[in-house]
């Protein structure tokens, strides 16, 4: 059974040697302590109860771990990138923020590929600059400030697609021992995506407004935001929940409703906006 | 195992006792906790049989996130009604009412979800509840913004922790859009009150593995029971343990 497989990849042994040579690719990030490493998975697993109705599709949850490790090959790789790149001002805030979330999109990855076992999929090869459109790194000439802002720009676009994504596919991993430790990922995406909006609004010096607070409103991706983006955002306009408009059961407007929840994105849109990254 | 409702009474006085929040689980709340119900010997106390309880399976899940949602309602309810937000900054002045007005709507949500799952059956849908938050200073900006740090991590390890037991697809997909919401909020909240940039997801809460917080309902319902905010009595005895 698949199930096993995945439960058996969960062991401190697995984790320990997926996380050794997931450093070896990526250099010198190993925050991941082994100690806290072995006292973490077995808490995650502990938390999941026991079920009374059938498990899920395994394959569906298999491909729902997939997705999500290549979000987070994505992510991962993007912020290391951008602390190697001087682009973010040494001993900036925005620097300890990247460094911040690097270290959790780091984490993430390992502790995916220790779960997915046999079945974690290879890092695609990525290319930020989407086929010359950014230049986030300034690696091509676009100049500090500019590499600057479409790095501010681009990592909201990845955190809030995370957020969306990892939301798509909660049904999927419905009744397998998965299903928390992606919320818990799913919350601290959010937590980023909060964050990046408030940093790109200081560092933009932007007018204080909606937008950069930290929540969606409606489908806008805020001033600033590459139109490439827009994907990103399509559908967060939604204001029906379980068949309430909330615009109506209440007196705010579609702007506080649409902002109090986050839309899913499907798989099929995710992997479409990780695919203008992706070059193989 | 048979659960043995515990009332859970942390400034216990002779004579105006408070009204307890009851929970189901004993493990989770603390040996003067216990002592103090094995003391009790319930006079003065609202007859069990009048006392909500948030139900088993989906509708319990339901009605606790409904009370979670009442509680951070109400507390924002007050900070938009107190003199801290007044003449709070710009930036924090529309974070906190955004705040307000997203729990609220939250709020609302539960209250006519419920209503319809449970076809307009109101003995099954948790009262609007009262609450006292007479030990926050809403004049004082420290007191405003470590209460709404902790509602705000709370919310989120809530939510996260009761995904597992939602057995209703659609139920999870609506938690989900919320938590993250919830999730935006605590990094707001941590990043205007903490000074670590790095607070708004700091490694007291983000564990080694990258993941959020996630408590199970009897723990949660515990930790805000020791708050005193919520004063209306319910039980979650149908509420999973842990």
């Amino acid at each position: 059974m698949e199930i096993i497989k995945f439960l058996e990849a969960f062991t401190s042994d697995n984790l320990l040697a997926r996380t050794s040579s997931r450093r070896a690719v990526f250099g010198t990030f190993g925050t991941l302590g082994k100690k806290a490493a072995l006292a973490a998975i077995p808490f995650g697993l502990a938390t999941a109860p026991s079920r009374t109705f059938a498990f899920q599709d395994q394959n569906a949850a298999i491909g729902a771990l997939q997705l999500a490790l290549t979000l987070e090959y994505l992510e991962a790789e993007f912020y290391i990138k951008a602390l190697e790149s001087g682009v973010l001002p040494s001993g900036s805030n925005a620097e300890a923020i990247y460094e911040q979330i690097s270290k959790h999109e780091t984490a993430h990855v390992d502790f995916l590929m220790a779960g997915l076992g046999d079945d974690a999929v290879d890092s695609p090869v990525f290319d930020f600059t989407a086929g010359g459109m950014f230049d986030p790194f300034n690696e091509n000439g676009t100049g500090q400030e500019v590499a600057y802002a479409q790095l501010l720009a681009l990592a909201q676009a990845f955190e809030d697609t995370g957020v969306r994504a990892y939301k798509g596919q909660a049904g999927n991993l419905m009744g397998t021992p998965f299903l928390t430790p992606a919320l818990q990922i799913h919350s601290v995406e959010a937590r980023h995506a909060s964050e990046i909006r408030r940093l790109r609004a200081r560092v933009m010096e932007m007018d204080l407004d909606q937008n950069m607070l930290g929540w969606i409103t409606l489908n806008e991706r805020g001033p600033g935001m590459p139109e490439a983006t827009q994907a990103v955002y399509d559908g967060e306009e939604n204001v029906i929940q379980g068949g309430v408009n909330l615009v109506n059961a209440t007196n705010f407007d579609n702007i506080a409703v649409s902002q109090s929840y986050d839309e899913p994105m499907d798989g099929d849109t995710a992997s479409a906006i990780a695919g203008l990254f992706i070059v193989s | 195992m048979k659960k043995i409702p515990v009332k859970v009474n942390l400034r216990e006085s002779s004579n105006t006792r408070r009204q307890f929040l009851k929970i189901g689980s004993l493990a989770v709340v603390g040996t003067s906790l216990l002592l103090s119900c094995n003391n009790d010997d319930d006079s003065g106390m609202t007859d069990p049989d009048d006392v909500f309880d948030l139900g088993s399976g989906d509708l319990g899940i339901l009605n606790y996130a409904y009370a979670l949602e009442q509680l951070e309602a109400a507390f924002y309810t007050s900070v938009l009604d107190g003199s801290y937000w007044m003449s709070a900054g710009a930036e924090e002045k529309l974070i906190l009412e955004d705040l307000y007005k997203h729990e609220v709507i939250h709020r609302e949500f539960f209250k006519a979800a419920i209503t319809a799952a449970v076809n307009g059956d109101s003995s099954k849908v948790l009262p609007e509840l009262e609450f006292d938050f007479s030990s926050v200073n809403f004049g004082d900006r420290n007191s405003v913004l470590a209460t709404a740090r902790v509602l705000e991590d709370t919310g989120v390890a809530a939510y996260n922790g009761a995904g597992a037991y939602i057995q209703t697809p659609d139920y999870l997909v609506i938690a989900g859009k919320i938590v993250s919401v919830e999730a935006r909020h605590a990094a707001a909240i941590r990043s205007i009150y903490m000074d670590d940039p790095k607070a708004f997801a700091g490694d007291e809460i983000i564990d080694a593995n990258g993941l959020d917080l996630a408590k199970p309902p009897s723990e949660i319902l515990g930790a805000v029971g020791q708050t005193g905010f919520i004063k209306t009595e319910f039980t979650a005895n149908q509420l999973p343990e842990e």
